[in-house]
């Protein structure tokens, strides 16, 4: 039973982070139809950002995360100008294609930066330990959860109560009216592209303290997908959801069924099982709007 | 219509034909001569580049078949090619089956795991589908990595190389003429497939596949043929490719594989059977460049740059081509023809 208990609180930690990568996705998707498949790629990109200032430069934790926002709104900005301003009413493929290469681009980039090792900042993060009974919840996941959840919560607050927040939401409604409203709608795509890399470096530099950095990192961006595709590609309650039940259900089936398979990281694969499942069964999702076709 | 002045076409076989002129002709049985030449005064390792350009030309003809043609993207090529590579593999060297037995094997095999795959396609397009044939591409490297009695898992399999009548095609130049003759084939099969009621039928589901419907197009069965079709080129490539280099293991079909046989059919154009062959030549091309390129920078620059650069150039090339050129280098090729049959009067 404790075993049980550890698996799931430490795969709700998880899936808070996994919820906040989706996040971003889920950000862009509404505002500007775009599916980011470079997601994952932020998220690598992030943790470098993290191990960056805090290894390399050596700065205190809170000067550490604004300069990683720093970075990343600069990233979202620039990404958003170079590579996905000219494409503005292109095919679906072409916006999806060119975020795939922007992520073997960032890819790239970030092996010529950090060289492509693996790299830890485990130490220089606070401990926090938190007893319950006879579960202990390890540091790293806890401060993850405590983030996670701080920044969702900036995030709902951004949404509902200021002007460039109901901006966005009105843009994801409909573009045609905001723009007669007065509202820039490519202001809008690039703030909403510069909320994905901030949620995205944020959930790097989390998840930087959990495992360490390296590049493969960027297949939590994978994990997202299926997060996103569980809770419904636009809806950003359902990503949290989504989050935490794949989270949890990760790390169950991991901690169980892991012994008994000869080669072992069904972890790796879960995700992908899930989003196989939600796919056939229920494409759009626990949460997501049911898409009704005419010619 | 691209044709030189003064083509008349007098019945509807002359009027479908491919090659219509007999400057057509000439340079197809120029270019033919010159592949079948290369061996003769080509080195070695000019003949691997060109091999492993051919099978991959084979691979990107399915995507282009299955994307291209009928809109259904897929980034799970790599993934099917490799449920050929492993099928042909282990036919020949755990059950004893030879190269020719093998060959038409895998093709089935991977063409049966598409329509597996393709399934959801039913259901679901555009990103939905991309991200149901990336799941599937990772549930079957999943299965091949636990299926360790059978495939060897982790540690590859060995697999032999092809032989008929006691001739194994052991030497580059060999199994050069061999990947060429299927990849010519290949191409011719690709170019056909698509000008017939089932290519006719693919054009209609990309275009709108409701309309398509209303139309009368069974769109379950001939989007499951699409995958099918699609996915037996792969298979073919992924077998030839592990019995090129003698042995079968999962780092040979990496997931960004599946990426960029995407970016060959964006480079090359999409829809356009010799876009296929322009972008993975383009794309195949430019690697070499980077390998040549390279060490120099590791050397001048930083030691990890060799290993970021193939990355970069890459994609950045399919960022230029889909802002630039997004209808591809095949796009840009009948552009220049044009130019120069119509010029000095360019109307």
């Amino acid at each position: 039973m404790t075993f049980f208990l550890q698996l799931v609180i430490s795969g709700f930690a998880l899936g808070m982070v996994y919820a906040l990568i989706a996040i971003g996705f889920v950000v862009i998707l509404k505002c500007s139809q775009a599916f980011n498949i470079a997601q994952g790629h932020f998220v690598m990109i992030g943790g470098y950002l993290g191990y960056t200032f805090l290894v390399m430069f050596g700065l205190p934790i809170w000067a550490s995360l604004l300069a990683a926002i720093a970075a990343a709104i600069i990233m979202g900005l620039l990404i958003e100008r170079l590579t996905l301003r000219p494409l503005v009413g292109q095919p679906v493929l072409a916006v999806i294609m060119i975020t795939i290469a922007l992520a073997a681009l960032l890819e790239g980039l970030a092996t010529l930066i950090w060289g492509g090792e693996y790299k830890t900042y485990h130490g220089v993060l606070p401990t926090l330990t938190l007893q319950l009974g006879e579960l202990s919840v390890p540091s790293e996941m806890l401060i993850g959860l405590i983030v996670s959840i701080a920044v969702v919560a900036i995030l709902m607050l951004f949404f509902r109560y200021t002007k460039s927040g109901l901006a966005m939401r009105a843009t994801a409604e409909d573009e045609q009216v905001v723009q007669s409203a007065g509202i820039r709608v490519t202001t809008v795509y690039a703030l909403s592209w510069v909320i994905a890399c901030i949620v995205g470096v944020i959930g790097g530099i989390i998840l930087g303290g959990v495992s360490g950095v390296m590049i493969p990192l960027a297949e939590v961006g994978l994990k997202a997908f299926a997060v996103v595709l569980l809770g419904g590609v636009n809806s950003i309650g359902g990503a949290i959801v989504a989050g935490i039940i794949l989270g949890v259900a990760e790390n169950v089936a991991a901690g169980y069924l892991d012994p008994l398979l000869p080669g072992g990281g069904l972890a790796h694969v879960f995700p992908f099982i899930v989003m196989i499942i939600v796919l056939i069964f229920r494409p759009h999702g626990l949460f997501g709007l049911v898409r009704i076709e005419r010619i | 219509m691209g044709l030189p002045c003064g083509t008349f076409q007098e019945n509807y076989a002359q009027d479908m034909a491919i090659f219509r002129t007999k400057t057509q002709w000439g340079l197809l049985f120029a270019l033919l001569i010159f592949l079948f030449a290369c061996p003769l005064f080509f080195s070695d390792r000019i003949l691997t580049i060109m091999t492993i350009i051919g099978i991959t030309i084979i691979s990107v003809h399915g995507l282009n078949i299955l994307t291209g043609y009928c809109g259904q993207i897929s980034l799970g090529h790599a993934g099917f090619m490799a449920v050929g590579a492993y099928t042909s593999g282990i036919l020949c060297a755990k059950l004893g089956f030879s190269f020719w037995a093998a060959l038409p094997c895998a093709a089935l095999a991977a063409g049966m795991v598409g329509i597996l795959f393709g399934l959801p396609s039913l259901k679901i397009k555009g990103f939905y589908l991309i991200m149901a044939t990336i799941a599937a591409y990772f549930i079957i490297m999943w299965t091949i990595l636990q299926l360790y009695n059978v495939t060897g898992g982790a540690d590859g399999l060995s697999v032999p190389r092809p032989e008929i009548g006691g001739f194994v095609f052991k030497s580059k130049s060999s199994y050069f003429y061999l990947v060429m003759i299927i990849a010519c084939l290949a191409t011719f099969a690709a170019k056909n497939i698509v000008r017939t009621r089932v290519g006719r039928a693919f054009i209609a589901i990309r275009d709108n596949d409701l309309a398509a419907e209303v139309m009368g197009i069974n769109l379950w069965a001939y989007k499951l043929l699409a995958f099918f079709i699609g996915c037996v080129f792969a298979g073919v490539a992924g077998s030839l490719l592990v019995h090129y280099i003698a042995f079968a293991s999962v780092d040979q079909f990496p997931f960004m594989n599946s990426v960029w046989y995407l970016g060959m059919l964006i480079v090359g154009g999409m829809g356009s059977t010799a876009g296929a062959i322009f972008g993975a030549v383009f794309l195949k091309l430019l690697d070499e460049l980077v390998t040549i390129v390279g060490p120099i920078l590791s050397a001048v620059v930083a030691p990890q740059a060799a290993a970021s650069l193939g990355l970069i150039m890459r994609g950045l090339v399919i960022i230029i081509f889909l802002i630039f050129e997004p209808r591809g280098l095949a796009h840009r090729w009948g552009r220049v023809k044009a130019y120069y049959r119509l010029w000095p009067f360019s109307y």
